[in-house]
């Protein structure tokens, strides 16, 4: 493929645009047009799909043509840590609470950098920063992230009633 | 004096005790989130956004002021310490600031940089007064002809302006003004792209998307670049000036106000080509061009100051038109929909304390960057220096609990999750996000407008070319995009934004 596409950045974003913009017009192919004058659901986003189809041909068609650097590589070890991290904090939190959420957001996340490596020091910073953020935004702004979580909570709450 | 009428209104009304706390509070976080290397402002008011939903309109928009001020006020403080400037319009203060930083006399840079982001602050303070309000009357006899192509003429100006493949930018505004329409259809009440999942029945909140693109994405390509990373900030000693450098910054400082208040005020211009533009325009005429890129005080002065005036300086069409010309313009008018306001003329006639109010609040929180900021140095010195493999798990606490509270769900946490992936991969691409925030926020209002423009036309498409106002806007948006590629212009726009 590398011989055909001369500009792998116009392929690439070319072909996101094609693909959203077939996607918009598919999903929106049962909004009711409506007429110019009165415009339904279905007008604006046609014609935005359609310009978005349009722009991604073009720059397909710029891909085939003109020269351009390279895409480096996807850094796929940070992308899918910090993604996944982020993820599965939201899984996390309405079943064991807040604390296994951060615990797992930090350390997971963290793995992507190259200096991870255990260190008591910045294990004790992170429990410093449970304590923070449960007081600061739990009970202080009372944003409603349960302490405890459904899992815990049957044979934690008992034990420890001001985590409820 | 009307206008001295007017700026004593927004004063009383920004100088209440409770209005100077936030304003403090916004300025203080905004520096605080700011200095982290590899945060810019659109990112940092993101984060921050949440925190202010729960105040009163006028409060919440002046503490987003200040987390504005201070947000970038903290990207020229790293930009000069370390050499890492968290956004495009601090990257030519780093030239020379950090070779001042290098040579010892970093607090002086510090001090010349926020005495010229003053001067700046306080001029453009005072055009916004003088002009806002006559836009703001002009703009009260558009129709929603005028209205949608002045935000097609906005759309275009930011991507003309701004670095990058204009093919791309247009792409982007467009796919960003398809995000902006999932949800319930205003008119119709029909659900568009909502996929039958509630939590998209009234459209993805703007600090997701916010969030996600410039956040997450950036941490996931910061991340990848790790390892070069110098941290290690240079000493502040010496916080004074001379007076050689207060002789020296006078004229830099009046010329980048000049250059940096009128690319602002365009719509679409903003501080990344006025910071550019400066630097190059002191670089042709200063006495000291020799000294350029070797810790010039010039190379400090002009671009900060014009950084400081195009920034704010795009409060003009976002206060008087409901025009966003910046990512961050774009936040802003999000948080005042939030609120309950309608950004646009009518802002200023309906609301005269919120808006004289932001105005003088605009002054007092440059001010207070000054006081802060100089005596505080030593607390961001410490927060430059926190390793960046310490510090982005935390910002990515304090982005999810953020996105979480916004509705309680954790449904925006995947979709931030979504758009972070979006944003690493278009960053990957070189395919700007900035124009798709911009679209984004734009999207339903120019639906609304083409739709009602369009009904009192019955439905001729030729009402956007026959009325003149609508006409010219319209025109020039087209003269715009064939400046770009014409051959010329497109190597002049290259090198203005290839400084370094």
């Amino acid at each position: 493929m590398e011989t055909v596409v001369k500009g792998p950045k116009d392929f690439w974003t070319g072909l996101i645009y094609v693909m959203v913009g077939i996607a918009a017009l598919w999903f929106g192919s049962e909004y009711p047009m409506g007429t110019a004058g009165r415009m339904g659901p279905g007008y604006f986003p046609k014609v935005l799909a359609v310009i978005l189809l349009l722009l991604g041909i073009a720059s397909l068609v710029r891909s085939f043509l003109v020269e351009g650097p390279p895409v480096s590589g996807l850094a796929f070890t940070p992308l899918l840590l910090v993604l996944g991290a982020c993820a599965l904090f939201g899984f996390i939190i309405p079943r064991l609470g807040l604390a296994a959420g951060l615990v797992v957001l930090c350390v997971m996340s963290a793995a992507a950098s190259d200096q991870f490596r255990f260190d008591p020091k910045i294990a004790l910073g992170l429990v410093g920063l449970i304590i923070v953020c449960g007081l600061v935004f739990v009970k202080g702004l009372g944003v409603p992230i349960p302490l405890l979580g459904t899992w815990l909570e049957p044979t934690l709450g008992p034990i420890f009633p001001w985590l409820r | 004096m009307e206008l001295l009428d007017n700026l004593l209104l927004g004063l009383t009304a920004a100088m209440t005790l409770q209005n100077l706390w936030w304003c403090l509070v916004g300025c203080f976080l905004g520096t605080a989130i700011g200095v982290l290397p590899g945060l810019g402002p659109t990112a940092t008011i993101a984060m921050l956004l949440p925190a202010t939903f729960g105040l009163p309109p006028l409060a919440a928009l002046i503490m987003l002021a200040g987390i504005f001020y201070g947000a970038q006020y903290g990207g020229s403080t790293t930009a000069i310490l370390v050499n890492l400037p968290g956004e495009t319009s601090s990257v030519v203060t780093a030239l020379d600031g950090y070779q001042m930083a290098r040579q010892g006399k970093a607090g002086r840079a510090l001090a010349i940089a926020a005495i010229a982001s003053l001067f700046a602050g306080t001029v453009c303070t005072l055009m916004i007064a003088l002009f806002a309000p006559p836009l703001a009357e002009l703009a009260l006899r558009f129709g929603p002809a005028e209205y949608f192509s002045l935000m097609v003429l906005g759309l275009v100006a930011s991507i003309v302006l701004a670095n990058g493949s204009i093919l791309h930018a247009l792409g982007m505004i467009v796919f960003g003004l398809l995000l902006g329409l999932v949800g319930t259809d205003v008119n119709s009440g029909a659900q568009r792209y909502s996929f039958d999942m509630p939590e998209l029945s009234d459209g993805i909140n703007f600090v997701i998307v916010a969030m996600g693109v410039f956040g997450i994405g950036e941490i996931i390509a910061n991340l990848e670049h790790q390892g070069s990373r110098e941290t290690l900030a240079a000493k502040v000693t010496g916080l004074f000036p001379t007076r050689e450098d207060f002789r020296r910054m006078i004229a830099p400082t009046l010329r980048g106000t000049a250059l940096g208040s009128f690319l602002g005020i365009l719509p679409g211009g903003g501080a990344t080509l006025a910071s550019f533009g400066a630097y190059a325009l002191e670089k042709k005429v200063s006495k000291n061009r020799h000294e350029f890129g070797k810790g010039a005080v010039e190379g400090v002065a002009a671009p900060e100051s014009a950084n400081n005036a195009g920034a704010q300086m795009s409060f003009i069409p976002m206060l008087t038109l409901g025009i966003p010309s910046n990512p961050v313009m774009a936040l802003m008018i999000g948080a005042m929909i939030i609120q309950g306001i309608q950004p646009g003329p009518s802002v200023i006639t309906e609301q005269p304390t919120l808006f004289w109010g932001l105005i003088a609040s605009m002054w007092v929180g440059n001010l207070m960057l000054l006081i802060l900021n100089l005596p505080l140095i030593g607390i961001w010195v410490k927060m430059i220096s926190v390793p960046y493999h310490l510090l982005f798990p935390m910002i990515l606490v304090f982005c999810v609990i953020g996105v979480f509270s916004l509705s309680n769900s954790t449904f925006d946490i995947y979709l931030m999750v979504v758009f972070g992936a979006l944003g690493y991969i278009f960053k990957k691409l070189d395919a700007e996000p900035a124009p798709m925030l911009l679209g984004y926020i734009l999207g339903p209002m120019m639906e609304e407008y083409l739709r009602r423009a369009l009904l009192i036309a019955k439905g001729d498409p030729t009402v956007l070319v026959t009325r003149p106002i609508s006409a010219t806007m319209l025109v020039i948006a087209a003269l715009l995009l064939a400046l770009v590629f014409l051959p010329s212009f497109s190597s002049t726009r290259e090198e203005a934004f290839k400084e370094s």
